[in-house]
């Protein structure tokens, strides 16, 4: 890909795959709840990225890509809500955010 | 927006994008990682834009930028007993490093592969309008919209339920 060319539906995809990827990392390695959290915004990101893409670059007339991003987005705001408000519940009886407290149901 | 998406533009949000997103999981402060969030969502916006959805460029700068990045920020400062306790340990992660790195590469290789299957490089020139957009939305994807609504209604509900103190 030469700088002034017109840039093609790879380069998109691979962008949202590097960013999935770092959001992937993120989720698997922190211990704070809230920094999980923001990884997974990060992951759900990367996919709307692909689905707007893709859509504009296959059949942009008919907008089914954008439409399933604002579904997409939809359920992550729900997620990221409902999600804190658990952090939130987790701190008021712990004291703390870190995922390693929560282990009840560990064998 | 121009029907064909400059290299040096597209490069300059996929730097901010994902130099962003390094930054978040870089840095050892857990208020600096919510803004730097907010500056991967922005730039996203920007893409938005490259992708000719202004309408999603929109929302995502509303949502995302909005109402998510204050919502994380106000946790971390609810559950935040010191000013100190922003400063997280050094957590490395290697083994989710490696994971991750083999699952982005795998993921690269698997649209290298196939990269002949995809649409044609350059964008087609025709852009939907955003009145189409809302027309489509509301015609045929109706009931996917109330479901969303509901979805909406019960995290809310769901939300203030797990969150509120005294009920427990």
């Amino acid at each position: 890909m030469t700088l002034l060319q017109p840039v093609g539906l790879l380069s998109f995809m691979a962008l949202s795959a590097v960013l999935f990827s770092l959001g992937l990392y993120g989720a698997l390695s922190r211990k704070s709840a809230v920094m999980v959290l923001m990884s997974l915004e990060l992951m759900a990101n990367a996919i709307n990225i692909n689905l707007v893409a893709i859509s504009r670059f296959s059949a942009p007339a008919e907008l089914t890509g954008q439409i399933f991003a604002v579904f997409s987005m939809v359920v992550s705001a729900a997620e990221i809500g409902l999600g804190l408000a658990l952090v939130i519940a987790l701190y008021r009886q712990r004291k703390t955010v870190e995922i390693d407290s929560m282990q009840e149901l560990k064998g | 927006m121009s029907e064909t998406v400059s290299g040096v533009v597209f490069l300059a949000f996929a730097f901010a994008t994902i130099g962003g997103a390094v930054m978040m999981l870089a840095t050892r402060n857990v208020v600096h990682a919510a803004f730097w969030l907010l500056e991967v969502m922005l730039a996203t916006a920007g893409l938005y834009l490259l992708l000719s959805a202004e309408f999603l460029a929109l929302v995502q700068v509303l949502v995302y930028a909005g109402s998510v990045a204050v919502l994380v920020l106000f946790t971390i400062m609810l559950t935040l007993r010191r000013r100190e306790d922003a400063i997280r340990p050094y957590e490395p992660g290697w083994a989710a490093a490696i994971l991750a790195t083999l699952f982005g590469a795998a993921v690269l290789f698997a649209v290298e592969r196939f990269a002949s299957q995809l649409p044609p490089g350059t964008m087609p020139a025709s852009v939907p309008d955003l009145a189409l957009f809302g027309q489509t939305l509301f015609t045929a994807w109706a009931v996917p919209f109330e479901i969303a609504s509901l979805v909406l209604l019960v995290a809310l509900v769901g939300a203030v339920w797990w969150s509120g103190g005294d009920g427990s």
